[in-house]
């Protein structure tokens, strides 16, 4: 249990805030890829960018879309958010990303311990596993847990100058997101494609 | 050292189904390539290790990789992705989610297992749930049988899975490859 205690003395934060904070950083259009449910409506919520993707399905799979992303554009810093849920998914993702090594893919994980959208059942990790030791054990030695908004704030400056992939831990408040992306994929493709400077819209 | 290198390095020329793959993967500016291995791609794989015009990896899962020639097509690279049929059974969810509903001309290759030879029965039934999916989809998908229609086909899908944004599926049957045979 030692290795958790560390996770359970940071702050409990919430979603909206923290996407707001990290979206009001972000002035070098940068691309951001929201996992499925609450993690892409706060990303809606906080103001739409054409550099944001947002998730309809696929759980799991925020990480690996943002790798995508940052291996056809190398020069453009890519930041993932996805939920504890989502990513246990996913878990052989982060080996992945920890052989590849891109310089300019930063991942953060919502956690709150629960499938909040399906009626806050809590996860099989919950009690038992810290996300940000799995990680480091994946790999990705560059990966902590926010103390607080202000730490957050400072993990994510750093992050986007780092030399490796960054994973930032965030404990999160059970609320639900804050608002609901207007699902409509090809529309949502078509101004990413846009956002990433690789299509223009008719 | 030099005769063992030789040996050991694949035919890329397109002498041979592998060879074809990758030189028509070249010729339409396909970069990225991740896979799960499979035994009868293994020349394949090797050949796109050995070509630096090539960014190949082994992922986790397959449906990682299609996450990632997404999010790599969105972003302005072609890709195409590397897996063997019972990989191809993981991939419902995505291919419904993601692929075929944000248009993305995902290009998969797709090592037949479960026929002409199979010896593992699970093997067997796994193959026959990949069709089905595919159609029930009204996904593009094409069994590949013949070296000498190899080129014409994997060339006109990879080019109208582009222009069309749809995904396209290759099956590579055992009567093109060999296919993995019980030898023991």
């Amino acid at each position: 249990m030692s290795s958790n205690s560390a996770a359970r003395n940071t702050k409990v934060m919430n979603r909206f805030d923290l996407t707001s904070r990290l979206i009001a950083k972000l002035k070098n259009e940068e691309a951001v890829i929201g996992g499925i449910g609450n993690t892409n409506f706060d990303l809606w919520a906080a103001g739409h960018r054409p550099q944001n993707f947002y998730m309809l399905g696929s759980m799991g799979l925020a990480f690996p879309i943002a790798l995508g992303v940052a291996l056809a554009q190398p020069e453009r810093r890519v930041i993932a958010l996805e939920g504890d849920g989502s990513l246990l998914m996913q878990l052989g993702a982060l080996t992945t990303i920890a052989t590849l090594a891109p310089k300019n893919l930063t991942m953060v994980v919502m956690d709150n311990g629960i499938y909040q959208i399906t009626g806050a059942q809590p996860t099989p990790a919950a009690s038992v596993a810290d996300i940000v030791a799995i990680a480091v054990a994946s790999g990705l030695s560059n990966s902590s847990w926010a103390a607080d908004e202000e730490d957050f704030e400072r993990l994510i400056d750093t992050s986007l100058s780092a030399t490796g992939p960054t994973l930032i831990g965030v404990r999160i408040d059970d609320k639900p997101g804050t608002g609901a992306t207007r699902r409509d994929p090809v529309q949502i493709r078509e101004r990413f494609m846009h956002g990433m400077g690789v299509r223009e819209l008719l | 050292m030099a005769v063992a290198a030789e040996k050991n390095a694949p035919d890329a020329s397109e002498k041979t189904w592998h060879g074809v793959v990758l030189q028509t993967l070249k010729r339409n500016e396909i970069r990225l390539v991740p896979y799960v291995p499979d035994r009868v791609l293994t020349p394949l794989i090797r050949g796109l290790h050995a070509d630096p015009f090539f960014t190949t990896f082994a992922t986790a899962r397959e449906e990682e990789a299609v996450g990632i020639v997404s999010g790599a097509w969105m972003a302005g690279a072609r890709s195409a992705v590397l897996m063997q049929t019972s990989g191809f059974a993981t991939l419902a969810n995505v291919l419904a989610s993601l692929a075929v509903p944000y248009q993305i001309p995902l290009i998969m290759f797709v090592s037949e297992r479960g026929t002409l030879g199979e010896f593992n029965y699970g093997q067997s039934l796994v193959c026959r749930t990949m069709r089905p999916v595919l159609d029930s989809l009204a996904m593009e998908h094409h069994t590949i049988t013949r070296f000498d229609e190899l080129e014409f086909i994997a060339d006109r899908s990879i080019k109208q899975a582009i222009t069309t944004q749809a995904p396209v599926a290759l099956i590579l049957s055992p009567l093109l490859t060999g296919g993995k045979t019980f030898d023991k």
